[in-house]
């Protein structure tokens, strides 16, 4: 094919429309069989990627399913469904677009495996799911094309890699098959386009006009914000104002907390009653939809959301992008932005409204950097084989294979192209018979190999269990939450389990943007009842994570050494004073410690601007010597630019815990214990297979069958601490931490100009550590001290004798 | 059983176990989750749930690790070792079902072996093993020793009654953090041991069967390093 079809080029005059150059550079490749494109939000991205299938399908018959379309959202597939129906009526094809995701029904599903249509539109891990079916190649049979949208997104997580996997097997199934992806800008294109391709074809890259720099500020407000927090409640009035001079408004929040709380305030605020709606992740798919359904339809002014919301869904006329608290990461918040304005060729709009005032220098770094065109990113490491475990019992689920054609498989996966047979072999051990040192299954095995030499499954019926706990998202647990009624009121969302439990009836917490009234605890489901109360008791459930990093801590500490700060509202500037003034800024060469009591805990603030990586190693470290010292630390949490550790004891001299050979005994056996390594354990081990979130039955709601994967972790530990899921666990756990090495260096390099402040309170920096999330527990002596404490002073209050 | 220098065992015993009285006996509730009965020279241990990693492989589910058995049999001879009892009761659920009790392998068999040697061994039946089974020793559905009885499930009205089955476990909210353990729970008339097994879970105290059972006053003895006393949580 050479020249785009008639019927497609007369639609675009027909729309007053061009093709974009991008468009036909796509359009020309559509033969090689790997293109990336890079293009802004708007810029007729996904036009550009299904070109070549419009223009195939408008030429000729095709029977059976053509392309597919993967992207990280349901929300994204549902959104293309409806916006590549019109195009395809309008010129006139007679094909047939579906989506395929959790959220489709089951019959719907069933359907589209015996007749798929032309177009199928899903999520990596649905397309996983289809390759687990013994009748995948007849699914697969006439496929010709397949289209990664938001891949930059995908190729940040373990998604991604398995995506890779599944187009690898998709690919053995189809030798033909063209691969497309779709990403926003990103600071390396070429190791995208080598997770695309397949190992080792060469994957073109087409860079489409970047469009104008975006217009970013921060949100101008009479009320300064405050020292610590994250609701940035003191910006309602000046939020509800950007609001009211918009046409449409997202609001992105990093946590869903957050978006609820704000939400909240938000609707408080809202005298003149627009419509303003919430979307986040954790809210029922009805409401979802149905705040989807009003913004396609313009009927909303502003939807207060979270990353739900993050990727290109074209909907409605947004204006204004407003991002409440910092933006954690430069990248994301350039992609956010593209989601403003979504025409070509027109600056986006946003404003940054940061949470308290160390935000507020953040803030200030990211635009610096924003401007710059300095995005920051982890390179990919190689690909994780905990996904290659799964992935080898997808395969199996499948039908029998040859370890030979699927190691070969696997290989031609961008992310598993360096895999050696003897990792496959270890991998592929581990799911057959555990791949202990002791072997315990040989009767048990879960893959068996049969007389002609193939894998299969010893028990047929594991193909469901596999399946049912197919992915590599950690969901943490959760509870749906339903108004209480006679036979099961409206679904309103779900909660984190843990959250649940910390509940006790007439607790009020937000969900929706209503406050609503915990009743108890019905077959695993939170029944609550609507309250009018203004004030929530409880308001935070901890929602989603944000993991990733800025590489922003440069920018502010050249920021710190200034005088004064012309560039910084009074408010701030006037606050990094007073820390100047009671305690210190930090330096680059020298080390700022803080110590001071708070809440009846000793506190312990390090200030290395040295990444959160390297931060979280080093509250490792110190928590290791503040134990053998006798201080009783009872936790830590890293930022970029600090760690804070609090614990029973406060720290007069830090001398002793900085001493490096102190420092390197016993570390082996200190990390092995802690908890970052037990959480990271069982995050491999639910995607290796190993734990299985989804046992088909109910859920017990007594606990007593279920025992924590900690004590996996520990048994291992003490019985076959080099087992593969143990090697994984400590690979996994240094893409989260530096080497002990690095931090050796960095306090060989301070020496003794290391300044440790005593002070009476928390300090203005200090004070923002306290709502970061991911805090790491120390289990040690000050746990048995405080048991000791605790249980005194109730057998006292009790009125009896401490046994 | 050689035993250690006496004076370490002394500090041992003091750091590791709380001793309290149950119906008129002095009863030693061990860190590790064992009962120690000293007049008796008895120990009791509940919910061993040995073989639960091959009963889960067997049903077709993951292969855990299977070192759970020798794990739970090293704990045990550890407490063995330091009281060294003339009787040994497992109160039920010592093995995951009884293909388990078949099924665990030679070198757990001789360790079972070994520590019965010399002494009294009662296997109490349970739900996950009602039945005998083929390893060295008494098989009851319940007995009765001096003024106590031992049984596998608590029944309604049974004054005195040692028992197992609900794997409790204890929540305490300190100013630090919130600890939750497993938990022995006593009150006037019956007392619930915490799951011994490697392999186990746990049941709240505040769970409404736990609060049902166990009267207003009863306590909760977290185990761990130095195990505490406190109001059962409800």
């Amino acid at each position: 094919m050479t020249q785009i079809p008639a019927r497609i080029t007369d639609w675009f005059a027909a729309k007053g429309w061009s093709v974009h150059p991008h468009q036909q550079d796509m359009f020309d490749r559509a033969e090689d069989p790997a293109t990336l494109l890079i293009a802004p939000t708007g810029g007729g991205k996904t036009m550009a990627g299904f070109l070549p299938t419009l223009a195939d399908l408008a030429q000729r018959d095709h029977a059976g399913l053509h392309t597919i379309y993967v992207s990280p959202l349901k929300a994204l597939a549902a959104d293309i469904r409806r916006n590549l129906r019109g195009p395809a009526d309008e010129i006139g094809l007679p094909i047939r677009i579906e989506d395929r995701t959790g959220d489709t029904s089951a019959t719907q599903k069933k359907r589209q495996r015996v007749d798929p249509p032309h177009i199928l539109l899903t999520t990596p891990e649905s397309l996983a799911l289809l390759t687990s079916y013994e009748d995948a190649p007849r699914m697969f049979a006439g496929v010709q094309r397949v289209i990664v949208d938001e891949i930059h997104a995908l190729a940040e997580s373990k998604r991604g890699d398995q995506l890779t996997l599944a187009l690898a097997r998709l690919q053995s199934l189809r030798p033909d098959l063209r691969r497309v992806g779709l990403s926003a800008t990103v600071e390396d294109p070429q190791a995208i386009a080598g997770f695309l391709a397949r190992h080792p074809d060469p994957c073109h890259i087409i860079l489409a006009d970047p469009g104008p720099d975006p217009d970013i500020r921060m949100l101008e407000t009479k009320e300064p914000p405050p020292w610590s927090g994250g609701g940035a409640a003191y910006s309602v009035p000046a939020v509800m104002e950007q609001i009211k001079q918009h046409k449409t408004t997202l609001i992105f929040h990093n946590t869903r907390a957050q978006a609820e709380i704000f939400f909240h305030n938000l609707w408080l605020a809202n005298e003149d009653g627009l419509p303003i709606g919430i979307h986040h992740g954790s809210l029922d798919r009805q409401q979802r939809e149905r705040v989807e359904a009003a913004m396609v339809r313009g009927e909303l002014r502003a939807i207060v959301c979270t990353g739900s919301l993050d990727l290109g869904i074209d909907w409605g006329d947004v204006d204004l992008v407003i991002q409440i608290g910092a933006p954690k990461n430069v990248k994301r918040l350039v992609q956010r932005i593209g989601r403003a304005n979504h025409r070509y060729n027109a600056p986006s709009k946003a404003l940054l409204v940061p949470a308290n005032r160390f935000e507020v220098v953040e803030c200030v770094a990211a635009l610096e950097a924003a401007k710059a065109h300095d995005l920051d990113g982890e390179p990919r490491g190689a690909g994780p084989r905990d996904v290659l475990c799964q992935h080898i019992l997808i395969a199996a689920a499948a039908g029998p294979f040859k370890a030979d054609t699927l190691f070969a498989e696997t290989t031609t996966a961008g992310p598993y192209f360096q895999l050696t047979r003897t990792e496959f072999d270890a991998c592929l051990d581990f799911c057959a018979t555990g791949g202990y040192a002791l072997r315990a299954y040989d009767r048990w095995q879960r893959l068996q190999q049969r007389p002609d030499g193939r894998w299969q499954l010893r028990d047929p019926r594991a193909a469901q269990r596999i399946r049912m706990n197919l992915g590599t998202i950690q969901d943490t647990d959760t509870l749906k939450v339903r108004l209480k009624r006679n036979r099961g009121g409206k679904p309103l969302g779900e909660v984190e389990e843990a959250f649940a439990a910390s509940l006790t009836q007439g607790d009020t917490f937000l969900i929706g943007g209503q406050i609503v009234r915990y009743e108890g605890l019905r077959e695993m489901v939170v029944e609550v009842s609507r309250r009018a109360d203004r004030k929530p008791k409880v308001a935070v459930f901890s929602g989603t994570k944000f993991a990733t990093s800025t590489q922003l801590s440069d920018r502010i500490l050249r920021m710190f050494a200034q005088s004064d700060w012309p560039q910084l509202p009074a408010h701030t500037a006037d606050w990094l004073a007073l820390q100047r003034d009671i305690s210190r800024l930090p330096q680059r060469d020298r080390l700022l410690i803080e110590s001071f009591p708070n809440d009846g805990r000793e506190n312990l603030c390090v200030y290395g601007f040295a990444g959160r990586n390297a931060q979280q190693t080093l509250g490792l470290l110190l928590t290791k010597r503040m134990e053998e010292t006798g201080l009783a630390p009872l936790g830590f949490v890293a930022t970029d630019y600090a760690t804070l550790i609090w614990g029973l004891d406060a720290v007069t001299d830090p001398r002793p815990l900085f001493q490096l050979d102190a420092l390197r005994d016993g570390l082996e056996t200190w990390l092995s214990g802690n908890a970052v390594m037990k959480r990271t354990f069982r995050a491999s081990a639910t995607i290796a297979g190993l734990i299985e979130r989804n046992t088909g039955g109910q859920r017990k709601s007594g606990r007593q069958a279920t025992f924590s994967s900690d004590i996996l972790y520990d048994t291992l530990l003490k019985y076959d601490p080099d087992h593969l899921l143990m090697q994984i666990t400590r690979e996994e756990a240094m893409r989260g931490l530096v080497d002990f090495g690095r931090i050796e260096a960095m306090i060989a390099r301070i020496g003794d100009r290391i300044d440790l402040l005593r002070l009476d309170r928390v300090s203005p920096l200090a004070a923002p550590l306290f709502l970061e999330v991911g805090k790491v527990p120390v289990k040690g002596a000050a746990e048995e001290r405080l048991l000791a404490e605790e249980s005194a002073r109730l057998l006292q209050a009790a009125g009896l004798e401490p046994g | 059983m050689p035993l250690a220098s006496p004076i370490k065992t002394r500090e041992e015993r003091i750091m590791n176990e709380v001793t309290f009285s149950f119906v008129g006996q002095t009863l030693h509730a061990l860190g590790s989750g064992a009962l120690w009965w000293p007049d008796q020279n008895l120990l009791c241990v509940s919910d061993l749930h040995l073989g639960k990693s091959e009963r889960i492989a067997r049903r077709g589910g993951p292969t855990l690790p299977p070192y759970d058995s020798k794990e739970t049999l090293t704990r045990l001879s550890a407490d063995i070792a330091r009281t060294n009892p003339s009787t040994v009761i497992c109160l039920g659920d010592s093995f995951d079902d009884l293909d388990a009790s078949m099924a665990i392998n030679a070198a757990e068999k001789r360790d079972i072996t070994a520590l019965q040697a010399g002494r009294r061994w009662i296997w109490i039946e349970g739900n996950h093993d009602p039945g005998p089974i083929e390893l060295g020793g008494t098989h009851l559905f319940e007995c009765t020793i001096g003024s106590l009885t031992f049984r596998h499930i608590a029944q309604a009205e049974a004054p005195a009654e040692i028992s197992g089955h609900y794997h409790p476990k204890a929540r305490l909210k300190t100013r630090g953090r919130s600890i939750t353990r497993p938990a022995f729970l006593v009150d006037q008339a019956r007392m619930i041991l915490p799951a011994y097994g490697t392999y186990t879970g746990g049941m709240r105290s505040s769970d409404q069967i736990l609060c049902k059972l166990m009267d207003d006053r009863a306590l909760a003895i977290l185990t761990g390093p130095a195990p505490q006393v406190i109001p059962m949580p409800r």
